[in-house]
């Protein structure tokens, strides 16, 4: 009797705001889709899902049989209005991306939480004049996918560059997906380890002279981000910095490094 | 070791803060830098979470999780600033 009294008090209080916290919610998997040989895309239902910007993360959380519990944080590859997605890449030695990427079926359920983040994000119709310079290096494309068809859905006509590093052609994300990406999108693929018989694009890794070439004059006033392994993202960011773009216009997500362990690497694809 | 950025840890900031806190600014005690959250070096298993200054990589935060108790320590940093949406 007294502890329900004390509880109406304290929940009649206005004086304190509740504190807000990210609530874990149970997302059911509504397909699967092989990107590569070791990428997955997880379609996901999420009641009571908030939405998202592009750009975003969510974090899921993994808990095993005897109650050890795994988290990682992912970019969501679907556009703002789209039922939440991500793309995980299979890491050999990784904690949760081969759960994710080979063991996880339609129909299946784990806990997520989000939508996380309002740094990397980019919203359609903030300033239609400010060319987009997307910088991804292998699996940095997810969230840059987000930003390309929340642009397509939104008929925003900002003009758009992307220069995407990846080892190979079959290691490439999104592949039929960026070559239909229509007006306005330029995609520049650039292949640091192997390259098909005839490859008219570039075959180096990104250096200040690709950037160069690549991406929009600094005077364009151009907004860069710039997703990828960490040291991917330092040499490409420093590059832009040097071609004259301000460091407040190149927004950057590291992920740590390639094809390492992933445990506590909450980037396994795409920051995450 | 291997880091990554502050994008990585939005979750665990917004269980300490209470908010979205990666595109708030924090300000180095020891060099003065000021950067958004997002920016920060990371590292997430130093044991806790680290987050270090790009600039002078000064430890900036430190957050432990013991049982169901996080523990912060923002020593390393002179200021935060974020919105109070």
């Amino acid at each position: 009797m007294a502890a329900t009294a004390l509880r109406g008090r304290l929940s009649g209080s206005t004086a304190v705001a509740p504190r807000r916290t990210l609530t874990w919610r149970l997302a059911s998997v509504t397909a699967v889709t092989e990107e590569t040989a070791s990428v997955r895309t997880i379609a996901l239902e999420l009641p009571d899902w908030p939405g998202h910007r592009a750009g975003q993360h969510l974090d899921v959380r993994l808990t095993a049989d005897d109650g050890y519990r795994a988290e990682r944080s992912y970019s969501i590859a679907a556009a703002p209005g789209e039922a939440p997605a991500i793309t995980v890449e299979r890491l050999d030695d990784g904690e949760v991306s081969p759960y994710l990427t080979e063991e996880l079926r339609t129909g299946d359920q784990f806990e997520v939480r989000g939508p996380i983040g309002g740094y990397f994000v980019w919203d359609s119709g903030a300033n239609e004049s400010v060319p987009l310079l997307l910088v991804a290096g292998g699996s940095g494309i997810v969230p840059l996918r987000s930003i390309l068809r929340h642009r397509a859905r939104s008929a925003s006509t900002v003009p758009v560059r992307l220069l995407y590093s990846a080892r190979a052609l079959d290691e490439v994300i999104y592949r039929a997906e960026l070559a239909e990406l229509g007006a306005g999108v330029e995609v520049c693929y650039t292949l640091t380890r192997r390259q098909p018989p005839g490859w008219s694009g570039y075959a180096k890794r990104v250096d200040d002279a690709l950037l160069a070439e690549v991406a929009w004059p600094a005077v364009n006033e151009p907004l860069a981000f710039v997703c990828g392994p960490t040291p991917f993202v330092e040499t490409a960011a420093a590059g832009l910095v040097r071609l004259g773009y301000p460091a407040a216009q190149v927004k950057t997500e590291r992920f740590g490094g390639a094809g390492e362990n992933d445990s506590g690497r909450p980037g396994e694809a795409g920051g995450r | 070791m291997e880091t990554v950025d502050g994008n990585a840890i939005g979750g665990l900031l917004y269980d300490v803060f209470g908010t979205e806190m990666t595109a708030a600014t924090g300000t180095c005690a020891r060099c003065g830098a000021t950067a958004q959250l997002a920016e920060f070096v990371v590292y997430l298993r130093a044991p806790g979470t680290v987050a270090r200054c790009r600039n002078c990589l000064a430890v900036l935060m430190v957050v432990t999780h013991v049982r169901d108790m996080n523990c912060v320590d923002l020593r390393g940093l002179a200021r935060i600033e974020y919105g109070r949406t």
